[in-house]
């Protein structure tokens, strides 16, 4: 490492390798080279900054200069204006970046404001393959200061004195996890890392792994130093490729600095890691499917207990967690379980991950303290809804969670408070829905997720997530009686009572939340056979209105039914109902507006 | 890994190389490269500045660039910002100048006076005018 008067940090994460970031990053080093800058400027790459859809992302050292959006073709008015001339391109900043005349700092930026990065602290910020970018943001500190100073016991109970909460789904807490695990005598445990991450849209793991992969490395080894383990393993999924490679990187130069291996910190403690690929499956993230999985046998759930703690991989004592929840471990152990006890609501301490989507103006992942509220995370941090449209709900905890309705748009989030509104903390989804969002469809989205996910072990699962399906199905196709939605409350329930993992006791979750608030969409589906958002095709149907009709005949030109009738300059146009596929296309060609959906 | 020293020995070095990065820093160069600037030959100033910088292995100091300063005829032209004073007008650099002005002012915290705009402020009623521009 050198010392450079300028960094340029270009986002390597997936979002922005997959918007081209990396030939960003070759053309930024190329335009360097033939300006003679390449001995001034350093180009870095780095991990997700959390604003993807505003990628490729670039931010340039010592001004901060945040720009966003970037194409190969900026690259040399960047590097001439800004790098050789000085003179920051403002055209090109990120929208928010800018005001009266100066840069504002990401702090300052709307979306980053409000947050609170802990597990995502490194993220965008260092080289997440250099071991040495780490250290200097005090990596490794934690776990030299637990070895030479430190009990097991003692790591143990700061853990549980933080408050910390597995951030995987359940919300249980971590460190009562780490207290059974080093309790139980065992010659061989196993300290396992689930990064399986498999709710549709949920993306924080992946960005840790990403941006910061030594944070998990120098995690698991404090958990083996605590539960006396010295093996473990990462469990991630192999469409991960970028995460992988830069674990695996990370891995080996802890091993090559001795921070893994024999002898760490001259304390007699040896640690060993390895990865493990999942082919992903959504229930091999479930944690007994998951350690089925790396010992080589089929990912399916085993039935608990037995717990992880007690009998886990290849039956020995193992302390299972998920990525953002080992990646608060350092923090804590650094500045002590008070610090993060003081974060949060009374039961739900530090930060958590979400990955806004959906019908909101600032898709990202967003760090926020517990308590936050959800209108403080769409309209300060997401910036509101698009296009003047109404919020109706936000989704969170995926196709395991329930829908949040404007009523509760104030409720401080915390996992308890997720839980009362019957929806749940999850892996940290967070989808914004408006006023053009069907909430049956949605439920039918989750349902259709979980049936074709479910591994067919037990037949509550396997066959009831199946008939709940076919009901949404008959109800979004107009076939539904008002017995259906009884049948599928009730199916809900046992389903719920009788799965044996939590992929299907918690299937239902999506129907039942969607009841409670939404019922009455469900009965407009069911009585008028009426989707009153506009969504589902089959109780759609299109029409002429006879009074704004200009007789142009253009709609029947498009129509690929051949339904749409009438002689130009003569008569009303009109559609035969029957034949019509419901495709959309003389509503948008009309040029009068004269065709509406209803 | 032997120790926590040895941890701390490597996290100081990759953190004063990590410096740019950190927002506010004590003391700020910054150097004139418009056009004009580039013309005069702000170029070798900058480098000069950075390599004299890394050989001294300084810290808590940024080095950026400007636009036109505005006062081109005296380009090229730095300027030293330091928290909690007054910020120093340096004109007619070359890469020579530049390096004395790391190690008198920054290291020293000598100011040069005769490279100073104040030097030539005869034809100005003030340093105040000059930082009028
Ligand atoms: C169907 C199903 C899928 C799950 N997927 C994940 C996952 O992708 N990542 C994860 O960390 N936990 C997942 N979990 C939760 C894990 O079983 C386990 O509770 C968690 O990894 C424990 O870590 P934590 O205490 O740090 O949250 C899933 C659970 C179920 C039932
Ligand atoms: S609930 Fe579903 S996923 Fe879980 S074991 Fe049963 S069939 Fe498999
Ligand atoms: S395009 Fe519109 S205005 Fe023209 S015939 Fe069709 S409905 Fe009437
Ligand atoms: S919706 Fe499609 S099929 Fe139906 S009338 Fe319009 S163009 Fe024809
Ligand atoms: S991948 Fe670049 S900001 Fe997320």
């Amino acid at each position: 490492m050198d010392l450079y008067r300028a960094h340029v940090l270009v986002c390597g994460g997936t979002g922005c390798t997959a918007s081209n970031s990396e030939a960003i990053l070759n053309t930024f080093q190329k335009e360097l080279k033939k300006n003679e800058l390449d001995q001034e400027v350093k180009v870095i790459k780095t991990g997700c900054f959390g604003l993807c859809e505003a990628g490729p992302i670039c931010i340039v050292y010592p001004e901060g200069a945040f720009y966003a959006g970037v194409q190969v073709k900026d690259i040399s008015t960047i590097v001439e204006e800004h790098l050789l001339k000085g003179r920051i391109v403002k055209d090109l900043l990120y929208k928010g970046a800018f005001e009266k005349d100066t840069i504002r700092s990401l702090d300052n930026v709307d979306f980053y404001k409000k947050q609170m990065r802990i597990a995502l602290r490194n993220c965008g910020v260092i080289d997440p393959e250099d071991i040495n970018e780490y250290i200097a943001m005090d990596g490794y500190q934690a776990l030299g200061k637990v070895l030479a100073e430190m009990t097991p016991m003692e790591v143990t109970k700061i853990v549980q004195q933080s408050g910390l909460r597995g951030r995987g789904g359940g919300g249980f807490p971590t460190g009562k996890k780490w207290e059974f695990a080093s309790k139980i005598k065992g010659e061989q445990k196993y300290v396992v890392c689930n990064a399986d991450e498999g709710d549709p849209g949920a993306f924080m793991d992946r960005s840790v792994l990403e941006g910061d992969p030594h944070v998990v490395v120098e995690a698991m080894a404090i958990a083996g130093y605590a539960i006396g383990a010295n093996e473990g393993y990462v469990y991630v999924r192999a469409e991960y490729p970028i995460a992988v490679k830069r674990l695996q990187i990370a891995i080996d130069q802890a091993k090559e600095m001795g921070l893994l291996g024999d002898n760490i910190f001259d304390s007699g403690f040896n640690f060993n890691l390895s990865i493990r690929l999942g082919a992903g499956a959504f229930v091999c993230g479930e944690e007994t499917a998951l350690l089925n999985s790396i010992e080589g046998k089929r990912g399916m759930p085993r039935p608990r207990p037995p717990f992880p703690a007690n009998k886990g991989l290849w039956q020995k004592p193992t302390l299972l967690s998920n990525v953002e929840t080992f990646s608060n471990i350092p923090r804590i152990i650094i500045n002590g379980p008070e610090w993060m006890a003081n974060i949060g609501t009374e039961k739900s301490k530090g930060t958590k991950v979400f990955a806004l989507t959906g019908k909101i103006n600032n898709t990202g992942l967003v760090e926020i303290p517990m308590g936050t509220t959800l209108r403080e995370v769409v309209y300060e941090i997401g910036g509101g809804i698009p296009n003047g449209k109404k919020f109706k709900a936000v989704q969170t905890g995926g196709p395991s969670g329930g829908c949040i309705t404007k009523d509760h748009l104030d409720t401080p989030i915390d996992y308890d408070n997720l839980i009362q509104l019957s929806s749940m903390m999850g892996s940290g989804g967070m989808v914004v829905m408006d006023e053009d969002n069907c909430m049956v469809d949605i439920a039918k989205f989750f349902l259709e997720f979980t049936m074709d996910e479910s591994c067919g072990k037990c037949p509550p699962c396997r066959i009831g997530t199946k008939r709940m399906y076919e009901i949404l199905e008959d109800i979004t196709n107009g076939k539904g009686e008002m017995e259906d939605i009884e049948r599928l409350e009730k199916l809900a329930y046992n389903i719920k009572a009788s799965a044996l993992c939590g992929l299907g006791q918690t299937s239902p979750n999506p129907i039942l939340s969607t009841l409670r608030f939404f019922r009455d969409e469900y009965e407009a589906h069911v009585k008028d056979k009426r989707c009153p958002a506009g969504v589902c095709q089959e109780l759609l149907t299109y029409s002429v209105v006879a009074d704004l009709c200009k007789k142009c005949g253009i709609c029947a030109g498009k129509c690929p039914a051949e339904c749409i009738d009438g002689e130009k300059g003569k008569t009303v146009y009109t559609i035969q109902k029957d034949k019509c596929i419901k495709c959309g296309a003389c509503l948008e060609a009309c040029p009068f507006k004269a065709i509406i959906k209803s | 890994m032997k120790s926590l020293d040895e941890l701390a020995k490597i996290r100081d070095e990759a953190k004063s190389k990590m410096g740019v990065r950190e927002g506010s820093k004590d003391i700020r160069i910054v150097v004139g490269m418009a056009t004009c600037g580039i013309s005069a030959g702000a170029r070798p100033v900058l480098k000069a500045l950075v390599e004299e910088i890394k050989i001294r292995s300084l810290q808590d100091i940024s080095v950026s660039q400007t636009g036109c300063i505005g006062i081109c005829r005296y380009e090229p032209i730095i300027e030293v910002f330091e928290s909690g004073k007054e910020k120093v007008t340096y004109i007619e650099m070359t890469p020579e100048k530049a390096k004395k002005i790391v190690s008198e002012h920054i290291v020293n915290g000598n100011v040069i006076d005769d490279y100073t705009i104040g030097s030539v402020s005869g034809k100005y009623s003030s340093h105040g005018t000059v930082e009028d521009f």
